[in-house]
């Protein structure tokens, strides 16, 4: 409003000078009356550029100030969610619409089951999907882990077939297939080694190196204090993960998922108890309705479905919080947590000019430091995983440069020598599913919860395995059971057993 | 048709509206407008249930065509040899080979028949291919991988080679010299990345890839990846200016050169 307020300072100022003022309106000008101006030239050009500059800004902060300008590049529907739905999914990452995209896809008859995906921020301003670096590899120690990222390879492989709408562009990854690269010093070789064992023997195309052959292929690398390295030809390297978030979406809705913009809040349910072994009594829940907020407003609607799907990624722990899960009062099974929570980690955006080239790989080392190609103009992204007791704190996404300059970049520089010299460009922080209980994938239904399906936890593996976590929920939940990859290994027995189902990490 | 088309209930959904204004949001590139039969084959698609069901019937012939011309003769070779069904599975697809030791080609005539010579040599690895404008793609390269001795393959000017075919190419990674890429619609750096794993090339023709967005700076980059290897290519000038989108940043410093 400062503008409009200049504008009538210069009308008054028009006045003192003796300008009759109704020859200047706001935002028009009287062109016919300009002839009678008395002023000189140059002067009225130059007060005729200043009026309308200043006319332009007000415009634009009258724009900015309208209620509803609050521009978004995708349009949604606005409104409530459906009363009724088969089947809601808390949560429209990547996870969500792949298990809503597979819902849709293996349902008999069209419109068989009514799904909602319910998203809170329509922006993905904090959803680990959009702030992740992208990556996939088969180099896991689970075998359920590299079977999950070999069967969404071979979905990515053929996305158009899956993903493809008619009349709308076919979708493009971007997919570079630079493989992966780890590195293994002394100590860790031997898990390598059987790693790459365990990873042949399902089939996925890895190969190892001495630090010679490493030397030779890569030659822009230290081999100091590498033992070996393991290197993948086949399904690994990087992609935009926006591409795959929104390809999944569009196909979903294309296919008559609704989407909702809102926050689950809350859960009605009934419940009953039941026995342990042991003769404990414990409570099993059931939910009868899923409470949305819609954005901006204290309305709430319930929307009353047979099925929820846990799939909201960082805050999926406190999504099941909701019901009470982990909030026992005793000692006792319905005590124990869903062990997700957000982790913030940081990416940052080198510059190098003399670096590494497009045979750069995704580049694991032994000290846990990593990096990638970022397009092609000596442009890289690197990051770490911070120790344990060091952990950020999560309230917001602010970024750490002490933790570049202190922990990252000697690791770096120690490793490919060329990055001795770069320069931070950006940088931005993004949130982990983090799985304190060992650090993989949950899925499938909650124990005390007797309609709640979980796909979370994935802790740095999420997206690189959500075509095939999709597929796998909905045949637990429409076939009744795992259809092509067991993953029975990875639900909620293990949590109340203490059995953990860790990763044997090289780093 | 027009009658039961008739019948359909005009779809109502709210679903599609909403795809509609999703599309407008998000599609980037403006296509070449399509023909005004495709047109009208669409706005009908978006009305009718039948329309629908045409037209994702065409989309997944066309599939399937593909699919079919790329099916692993596993029966083939099983029976005859790998050698031959690496043969057979060329000669069907319209390509030409050369096994190792001869100096004659194989090649299908002007209307794809092709003589049954080939099985007398079931012992002959294949050195040279030739399947320039077929419609091979990642599916198919399984009759191929058994070739170890593939000295040069040709897959120029062919619609299906993709990113995903070249990531397969490392298994030719220790016999590979040759290998012409030019005219692949579909290619684009993110494959080219893979070539590293050829380690015996030593030309490469990447000329005319209509995907890559800086031909002349790839080419340079290619030369670097595989020193030993001659690229044929864009000139160095072409596209080196480019237009590496920025990525998306939460909070942006301001750069500063630093040196340790
Ligand atoms: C820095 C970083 C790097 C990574 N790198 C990789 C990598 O290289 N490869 C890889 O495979 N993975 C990587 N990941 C992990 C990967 O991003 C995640 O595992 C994956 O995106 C999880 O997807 P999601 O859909 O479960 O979660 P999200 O994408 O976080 O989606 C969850 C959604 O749920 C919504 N939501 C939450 N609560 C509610 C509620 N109450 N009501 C409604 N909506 C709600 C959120 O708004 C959010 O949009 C990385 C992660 C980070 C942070």
């Amino acid at each position: 409003m400062a503008a409009r307020q200049k504008l009538l300072s210069t009308v008054s100022a028009c006045r003192a000078l003796n300008i009759p003022s109704r020859r200047v309106c706001h935002g028009c000008i009287n062109t016919h009356a300009l002839r009678s101006f008395t002023t000189s030239k140059s002067a009225r050009h130059d007060f005729f550029k200043d009026l309308e500059s200043q006319i332009k800004v007000f415009r634009e902060k009258a724009a900015a100030a309208m209620p509803g300008s609050d521009w978004n590049p995708i349009d949604l529907t606005p409104g409530l969610p459906p009363e009724r739905a088969d089947i809601v999914i808390v949560g429209g990452g990547v996870v969500g619409w792949s298990i809503a995209y597979w819902l849709k896809r293996k349902e008999r008859m069209r419109d068989a089951v009514r799904v909602l995906v319910v998203e809170k921020d329509p922006t993905y301003s904090q959803a680990s999907t959009v702030l992740s670096a992208g990556g996939i590899r088969q180099q896991f120690s689970l075998q359920e882990n590299i079977l999950l990222s070999m069967a969404s390879a071979d979905f990515m492989r053929n996305i158009n077939e899956h993903l493809g709408v008619v009349n709308e562009d076919p979708v493009d990854l971007q997919f570079n297939h630079s493989g992966y690269l780890f590195l293994a010093s002394e100590d860790v070789a031997h898990i390598m080694e059987e790693n790459y064992e365990t990873q042949r023997s399902v089939g996925a195309k890895v190969t190892l190196f001495s630090p010679s052959q490493l030397k030779e292929r890569f030659p822009w690398i230290s081999t100091d204090g590498v033992a070996l390295a393991s290197y993948g030809l086949e399904n690994e390297g990087w992609f935009d993960p926006w591409t795959l978030l929104n390809a999944f979406r569009r196909k979903a809705m294309s296919m008559g998922v609704y989407q909702c913009i809102g926050e689950v809040t809350g859960f009605k349910y009934s419940m009953h108890s039941a026995r342990t072994m042991d003769g404990d009594k414990v409570p099993i829940k059931r939910i009868n309705r899923v409470n949305v907020r819609m954005p901006n407003s204290l309305e709430y609607q319930p929307v009353e479905c047979a099925l929820v799907v846990n799939a909201a990624g960082a805050n999926s722990g406190k999504v099941a919080g909701m019901i009470g899960v982990g909030t026992g009062h005793n000692q006792s099974f319905a005590d124990i947590p869903v062990p997700v929570e957000p982790r913030k980690r940081y990416i940052y955006v080198l510059h190098c000019p003399d670096g590494p080239g497009l045979d750069t790989p995704f580049l694991i080392d032994y000290s846990g430091v990593y990096f990638r190609r970022e397009g092609l103009g000596g442009n890289y992204i690197a990051g770490m995983s911070p120790e344990e007791a060091e952990e950020p704190d999560t309230s917001n996404l602010e970024v750490d440069h002490d933790f570049f300059q202190e922990k990252v970049w000697p690791l770096l520089a120690h490793r490919v020598p060329a990055f001795e010299s770069l320069k931070v460009s950006s940088a931005w922080a993004g949130y982990y599913d983090y799985n304190t209980f060992d650090q993989n994938g949950i899925l499938g239904l909650h124990p005390l919860v007797s309609n709640m399906y979980f796909a979370t936890g994935f802790s740095g593996h999420g997206l690189q395995q959500s075509p095939a976590v999709g597929r796998a929920i909905a045949e637990l939940i429409l076939d009744g059971g795992y259809q092509t990859i067991d993953l029975s290994a990875l639900d909620f027995r293990r949590i109340y057993c203490q059995e953990p189902m860790l990763e044997r990490n090289i780093v | 048709m027009a009658a039961s088309m008739l019948c359909q209930t005009v779809r109502q959904s709210r679903v599609h509206t909403c795809v509609a204004v999703f599309r407008r949001g998000l599609s980037s590139s403006p296509a070449s407008p399509p023909s005004l039969l495709t047109r009208f084959l669409l706005k009908l698609h978006q009305h009718f249930y039948d329309v629908e069901h045409l037209i994702g019937w065409r989309a997944k012939h066309r599939s399937w065509f593909v699919r079919r011309k790329n099916v692993f003769y596993g029966y083939t070779q099983q029976n005859y040899g790998e050698n031959i069904a690496a043969a057979y599975y060329i000669l069907s697809l319209k390509g030409s080979f050369r096994f190792a030791g001869q100096s004659e080609w194989f090649r299908p005539n002007a209307r794809g028949k092709f003589s049954y010579d080939f099985m007398n040599y079931p012992t002959s690895s294949i050195e040279e291919i030739d399947l320039s404008g077929t419609p091979i793609n990642h599916v198919g390269l399984d009759n191929l991988v058994s070739q170890k001795g593939l000295r040069s393959l040709s897959v120029r000017g062919c619609p299906e080679v993709d990113d995903w075919f070249l990531s397969r190419l490392h298994v030719f990674g220790e016999s590979l010299e040759e290998l012409d890429l030019s005219h692949c619609p579909q290619i684009t750096v993110g494959g080219l990345a893979a070539l590293q794993n050829l380690r015996m090339l030593r030309h490469l023709d990447v000329s005319s890839l209509p995907r890559l967005q800086s031909p002349g700076l790839v080419h340079i980059l290619l030369e670097e990846m595989l020193p030993r290897c001659h690229v044929k290519g864009a000139e160095y000038s072409q596209g080196l200016i480019q237009s590496d989108i920025p990525i998306q940043t939460e909070s942006v410093q301001e750069p500063v050169t630093e040196t340790r």
